[in-house]
C-alpha cells in the first residue's frame, strides 16, 4: 500500500504538522462586501447615466414634439424662417449612408480579416523568402510574422484617424478620384435610378465610401478575433477531407466565426449611424430624398452639428427632438443585433 | 543506435496484384520542419485491407509520418521532406499532384472529435458536396453512418447540431465523415485517446469492420490497441544522438511477430514497459 504523503516531505519537517490555515478576517470579509457593492454601485451608474441622457433630450424636446408631433418624422423640409421642421430627408440619408457604407465596409474589413487570420500575407512572404534561402534566417525568418502584425497594427491606426481628416480627405482627394467614374455611370447608366443624377462635389457616395473606411478597423479586427477563435481542429478536419483554401474558408470558418462577424458588423452601423463630422463635411447637407448614389443628402447627425451653432431657443427644441430621433434609430439596431446574435448563437441547428 | 534502412522491411513488390498489394508505399530518409529534422530512415509499406500501427514513445514522430501520408504536413510552414510516398504506384509529393486531391482519396480521422458547427446530416454531406456527388446523398449519408455505428443513434435527430452529440459519438461521425465518399484508405492519428473505453472498444470494432473495405494506418499510444487491431505494426524510437530528437523507424513487421518476439532493443524494452 502507498502512503499518501510521501515518506520524503515528512522527513524534511521537524516534529508533527502543523497547519496555517486560518478563517478571513473581519477586514478581508468586509473588503469583499465593499468591493461587491461597488461593482453593483458603478454597473448601475452607466444604466443610470444613458437613461438620464435620454430623459435630458427627451424634456428638451418635449416643447418640439407638442407641437410638431409625428409630422416631425415625415416632414421634408427643414426652414427655421418658417419654423417648418421635418427630417424623413435626414432619417433616409442616414440609414442609406450608414447601410451603403456597411455594405463597404464589412465585405473589406471581413476580407481583411480572413486575409490575416488565413496567414496569406506571410505564406506570401515566406515563399518569397524560400527563393533566396534565407527563410530559417535568425532575423528574415522572422519577417512573415512582423509583416503581418504591423498591416494589424496599420489597419487598427485607421481607427485613430480624427474625423475631421477623413472629412478633408474625403473632399480633397475621394471626389475627385471617384468624380470621373461617376460622370461615365451617369451618362451610360443614367436610367438606373442609383446613377440618375450627376455628382456635383459632396453627395452620398463619397461620405459613404469615408465612411467605410471609418469602420472598416472595427469590422476587421472583431472579425479577425472571431475567426481566430475558430478551433484549428476545424480548419484541419477540413483540409483532411480535401477542400480547398477556398471552400474551408467559405464553408467553415466564416460560418463558424459568423457570430463575431455578424457582433462586429452592427458595432460598426452603430458608430456608422451616429458619425457626424467627416458626413457633414461630405454629404452635401442637402434636404433631398433620393435613390441616387451621387445626389447630395443629409443625415441626423450633420443635421444636428450644422443648425446648433445658430439656433435659437425654439429650434434647440426641434434639433434634441431630431437627436432624441438618432438615439431611438441607434438603439433599436443595437437592440436587433442583439437579437439576431441570439438567434444567430445556434448555427445551423436545424437547418439542412 | 543508428538503424539501417534497408534491413527494416522485407519490402514487398508494389505490383503485386494480389489482395496483400502495397496501397501506400512511404519511405521518407528525411523530414524537416523548418531546420528540425524531425524523423529519418522511415519505410513503411501500407497493405490493402489491413490495419497498420505505428507506435512509440511521444515526440517519435509517429503522427508526423501519418501526415504525410495525405499530404497534411504541407500546411505547416518550414516542412520540407525527402524521399517518396507512392500511392497506388503514383508518387504524391510529384510537382504535378494536387495536395488537394491526395486528401480526397486518402481519409483522415483526427485525435479530438472535430465535427463541423452544423446539423450531422450536413457533416457527413461535406465531403460528398466537396467532390459535387450529384447522385442521392441522404442515401450515402445513411450508409456511412451505418458503416460508422451510429446510424440508429442519430437516426430521428439527424437535423439537430452535430455538437450536441457525446465525444465518442462524434469521433464515430467523424469517421463517417471520412469515410462518406468512400476514400481508398483511412488514416486516423490516435482516434481513441480522447475517448472513454467503452468508446474506444466501439470505435475498435468499428476498424475491424472497416478493414474489409479500406485500408488503415493508425497511430496509437494504446499498446493493447495495437495488438487488437493491427495486422502490421511498425515502431518508431527517438533517436537523440545526433543532438535534437529525430524519429526513426525502429521495426517493422506482423504485430503478433512484433510483441512476442521483437528483434531489436529497443522495441523489447518500450513494449515491455523498460524505458531509458
Amino acid at each position: 500500500m502507498q502512503k499518501i504523503v510521501p515518506a520524503n516531505i515528512r522527513d524534511i519537517q521537524d516534529g508533527p504538522r502543523k497547519s496555517i490555515s486560518r478563517p478571513p478576517t473581519f477586514i478581508e470579509k468586509h473588503c469583499n462586501s465593499v468591493f461587491g457593492w461597488a461593482t453593483y454601485f458603478f454597473a448601475w451608474l452607466t444604466v443610470l447615466l444613458v437613461l438620464y441622457i435620454v430623459c435630458i433630450i427627451a424634456i428638451q424636446a418635449a416643447p418640439a414634439i407638442r407641437d410638431y408631433g409625428l409630422g416631425f418624422i415625415t416632414g421634408t423640409t427643414w426652414d427655421a424662417n418658417t419654423h417648418q421642421y421635418g427630417v424623413l430627408p435626414e432619417i433616409w440619408g442616414t440609414m442609406y449612408s450608414s447601410l451603403l457604407a456597411l455594405v463597404i465596409g464589412s465585405l473589406f474589413g471581413v476580407a481583411v480579416a480572413v486575409f490575416l487570420s488565413e496567414h496569406f500575407l506571410s505564406s506570401f512572404v515566406f515563399s518569397i523568402e524560400k527563393l533566396f534561402g534565407v527563410q530559417f534566417h535568425s532575423f528574415w525568418g522572422k519577417l512573415p510574422d512582423k509583416f503581418e502584425q504591423i498591416l494589424k497594427n496599420l489597419i487598427e491606426l485607421l481607427a485613430a484617424i480624427p474625423s475631421v481628416v477623413y472629412g478633408l480627405w474625403g473632399i480633397f482627394f475621394v471626389i475627385p478620384l471617384i468624380r470621373p467614374v461617376c460622370d461615365w455611370l451617369n451618362t451610360n447608366l443614367g436610367w438606373i435610378p442609383i446613377f440618375n443624377t450627376t455628382l456635383s462635389g459632396p453627395g452620398m457616395l463619397p461620405a459613404s465610401i469615408v465612411l467605410a473606411i471609418m469602420i472598416l478597423p472595427t469590422v476587421s479586427a472583431i472579425s479577425l478575433n472571431a475567426l481566430l477563435a475558430v478551433p484549428p481542429k476545424l480548419r484541419e478536419a477540413s483540409y483532411g477531407l480535401g477542400a480547398t483554401r477556398w471552400e474551408t474558408i467559405l464553408a467553415i470558418l466564416i460560418p463558424t466565426a459568423s457570430k463575431g462577424i455578424f457582433g462586429s458588423i452592427i458595432l460598426a452601423f452603430g458608430r456608422a449611424l451616429g458619425e457626424t463630422m467627416a458626413l457633414a463635411m461630405l454629404v452635401g447637407n442637402a434636404n433631398v430624398i433620393s435613390w441616387s448614389l451621387f445626389s447630395p443628402a443629409n443625415t441626423l447627425a450633420a443635421l444636428l452639428a450644422n443648425n446648433f451653432p445658430e439656433a435659437g431657443p425654439k429650434e434647440v427644441g426641434v434639433l434634441m427632438f431630431a437627436a432624441l430621433i438618432l438615439l431611438a434609430i441607434t438603439l433599436f439596431v443595437n437592440m436587433i443585433g442583439a437579437f439576431i446574435l441570439q438567434k444567430a448563437s445556434t448555427p445551423n441547428e436545424g437547418a439542412r | 543506435m543508428v538503424q539501417n534502412a534497408q534491413n527494416l522491411s522485407s519490402a514487398p513488390n508494389p505490383a503485386n496484384g494480389n489482395g496483400k498489394s502495397v496501397v501506400i508505399d512511404c519511405n521518407i530518409t528525411e523530414l524537416y520542419y523548418g531546420k528540425f529534422k524531425a524523423v529519418r530512415d522511415t519505410r513503411i509499406p501500407i497493405e490493402r485491407n489491413r490495419i497498420t500501427a505505428f507506435i512509440g514513445p511521444s515526440g517519435c514522430g509517429k503522427s508526423t509520418v501519418l501526415r504525410c501520408l495525405n499530404r497534411m504536413n504541407d500546411l505547416v510552414r518550414g516542412f520540407r521532406f525527402e524521399g517518396h510516398v507512392h500511392f497506388q504506384g503514383a508518387d504524391i509529393y510529384h510537382p504535378s499532384i494536387d495536395p488537394v486531391a491526395v486528401r480526397r482519396y486518402i481519409g483522415m480521422v483526427f485525435q479530438q472529435p472535430n465535427p463541423f458547427a452544423m446539423s450531422i446530416y450536413r457533416n457527413v454531406a461535406f465531403g460528398l458536396k466537396l467532390n459535387g456527388y450529384k447522385g442521392d446523398r441522404e442515401e450515402r449519408v445513411k450508409r456511412a453512418l451505418c458503416a460508422a455505428a451510429l446510424w440508429d443513434e442519430v437516426k430521428d435527430k439527424l437535423h439537430t447540431s452535430a455538437l450536441s452529440l457525446s465525444g465518442g459519438q462524434q469521433q464515430r461521425l467523424c469517421i463517417a465523415r471520412a469515410i462518406a465518399t468512400e476514400p481508398e484508405v483511412l488514416l486516423m492519428d490516435e482516434p481513441c485517446s480522447a475517448l472513454d473505453p467503452i468508446a474506444t472498444r466501439r470505435i475498435e470494432e468499428l476498424m475491424l469492420e472497416l478493414k474489409e473495405s479500406y485500408t488503415i494506418a493508425i497511430v496509437t499510444h494504446n499498446l493493447q490497441q495495437a495488438q487488437r487491431v493491427a495486422d502490421k505494426t511498425g515502431f518508431l524510437y527517438v533517436d537523440t544522438t545526433q543532438g535534437g530528437r529525430t524519429g526513426y523507424l525502429v521495426e517493422f513487421g506482423l504485430t503478433k511477430q512484433l510483441f512476442e518476439d521483437p528483434k531489436e532493443k529497443h522495441t523489447q524494452d518500450y513494449i515491455h514497459g523498460r524505458f531509458s
